[in-house]
């Protein structure tokens, strides 16, 4: 008998639909609408490279102390420097990071005592040649240049 | 005159870019008409030789590559890791360290077994699952970028405890998440439990005893829906999990529909212990006192941990130098694909799928 009044008010397809109509709801949307939007990600993120710059006279806050390289298990990072006559410290005067090789664990990060090379929330460095994913100290000072997205 | 057919045995390559065989991985069956007569495991297509790259980083560079060895449950690897090189230089982890460690292994179970059962479902036909679990999958992979950074291949424990302090939004979206988890769960269960075609294709089909089990040294979820309540968290507990208060969930017909509901409940306990976890929390250091030149001396150790797919363990045999000698990792994937054989043959084509998603195997950590 109930068996039968289900069938005839359509109960099983009404409470089918409900469960969809239930996830129409704009909180239940999950989808992000890359690239129209850009997701936010996470605060600590590990993502494009940047070798920071003090903000106070624009200079590198590297002190070529080599320990991102050794710490990096892939080896990818080359950290050039020349000792500076007058000061006596360590010049910075050419610094690459492999980016095609990275995978973003983080330890160079660590090991730098000044936080001068860090793991940004950029996350767009694709590149249409090898060449284009090493970076040389200009490009990890400015950061990577997305093309913008336009429809 | 007879009415029989000229048959033959046919063979068969499934994989390896077969949709259900979860990577890369080739199955050679041979097969009468529908059933299969003998089974053949290929893999070695994403092998990456991780031990040999360990030999050849130093014990804290090595770290970021155990977790693309399972990748669907990186931080589990991580864990293993660490613990092996803790026991390997004799230092444990702060409390606070290891309860956070507790959280985020349970949470990579969660995960883990999401992903399991969507896609296990999807193989199966039942394609709904997939879109609920993925986005549950979401909620526990951005409380993972927001704590370490990184979703997948997480590196989020440092040998010695943890790098990262749990970020200040962590409790609510843990809290959130412990908070609706348990309906999503019952939402799948409601999908699937009941399901005529779920349940016609996975019961019965794929039975490992539990004497098959340990003659392969199958581990996990496999063994435990035999009916083996053996979970390395209880009985060799590490990282405090004795401290926690959890059930051993059990199957009695060790076939894929008790694998199924063995993985279910255990994301019920994953969840229970998360909570206690979550309130005990003890606060303190997170990093204990380790060496910046990490320098084990000569010896070998074997330490194991219950990853979400069975027993992952660590065997490291150190010279005294800087990197390991020689570094062994027990998959558990691996161990349990070995089994596939015995599961497989005399079953139907269609029920090698239902087997190999229930067998729930990550190529990545079978092949290394
Ligand atoms: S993130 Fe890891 S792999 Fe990349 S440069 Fe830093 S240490 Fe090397
Ligand atoms: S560790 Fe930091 S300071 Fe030292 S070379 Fe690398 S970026 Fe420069």
């Amino acid at each position: 008998m109930v068996e039968t009044l289900r069938k005839i008010f359509l109960a099983d397809l009404l409470t089918g639909l409900w469960v969809t109509f239930k996830t129409q709801r704009t909180s239940n949307i999950v989808t992000e609408q890359y690239p129209l939007e850009r997701p936010r990600v996470g605060e600590r993120f590990r993502g494009a490279p940047r070798l920071n710059n003090n903000p106070e006279n624009g200079e590198t806050l590297c002190i070529g102390c080599d320990l991102c390289a050794k710490a990096c298990p892939e080896n990818l990072i080359v950290v050039g420097t020349e000792r500076n006559k007058e000061t006596r410290r360590l010049d910075l005067t050419y610094f690459t990071y492999d980016l095609s090789r990275c995978m973003f664990c983080g330890l160079c990060e660590d090991a730098c005592p000044v936080d001068a090379l860090e793991l940004t929330q950029d996350f767009e460095m694709a590149s249409y040649t090898r060449d284009g994913l090493i970076w040389d100290r200009q490009m990890l000072e400015e950061g990577p240049r997305p093309t913008p997205y336009t429809r | 005159m007879t009415n029989h057919l000229e048959t033959s045995e046919m063979v068969l390559n499934m994989g390896p870019q077969h949709p259900s065989t979860h990577g890369v991985l080739r199955l050679i069956l041979k097969l009468d008409g529908e059933r299969v007569k003998s089974i053949e495991c290929v893999i070695g297509y994403l092998h990456r030789g991780v031990e040999k790259i360990g030999e050849n980083r130093t014990y804290a560079q090595f770290a970021p590559y155990v977790d693309r060895m399972d990748y669907v449950a990186a931080v589990s690897n991580g864990l293993g890791y660490c613990l092996a090189v803790e026991k390997l230089i004799g230092i444990e982890a702060p409390p606070r360290a290891q309860f956070v460690r507790v959280i985020f292994a349970e949470l990579n179970r969660i995960a883990s077994h999401l992903l399991w059962l969507g896609t296990s479902a999807l193989d199966l036909g039942a394609m709904t699952a997939l879109f609920y679990t993925m986005r549950e999958r979401e909620d526990v992979l951005k409380i993972f970028e927001n704590y370490c950074g990184a979703r997948l291949t997480t590196h989020a424990f440092r040998i010695g405890g943890l790098q990262y302090e749990l970020h200040d939004t962590f409790e609510a979206e843990l809290l959130a998440f412990c908070a609706s988890f348990p309906a999503r769960l019952d939402e799948y269960e409601r999908l699937l439990t009941q399901n005529p075609i779920w349940v016609d294709r996975l019961k019965g089909i794929g039975i490992l005893t539990a004497a098959d089990c340990k003659a392969y040294a199958v581990s996990g979820p496999v063994l435990r829906a035999a009916g083996l309540p053996w979970d390395l968290r209880k009985a060799q507990p590490y990282s405090s999990y004795d401290q926690f208060d959890f059930d051993i969930p059990t199957g009695q017909n060790a076939d894929s529909y008790d694998r199924y509901l063995v993985r279910i409940e255990e994301m019920r306990q994953s969840l229970r212990i998360i909570r206690q976890a979550l309130d005990r929390i003890p606060s303190g250091p997170i990093l204990a006192k380790v060496p910046k030149v990490l320098k084990p001396a000569p010896g070998e150790i074997y330490s194991s941990i219950e990853a979400p797919k069975g027993e992952l363990g660590y065997y490291i045999v150190s010279d005294g130098s800087l990197q390991p000698w020689r570094l062994r990792v027990r998959p558990p994937s691996f161990l349990n694909l070995a089994a596939l054989e015995k599961m497989a043959v005399g079953a139907l084509v269609a029920d090698v799928v239902a087997i190999i998603g229930t067998l729930d195997f990550v190529l990545g950590e079978v092949d290394r």
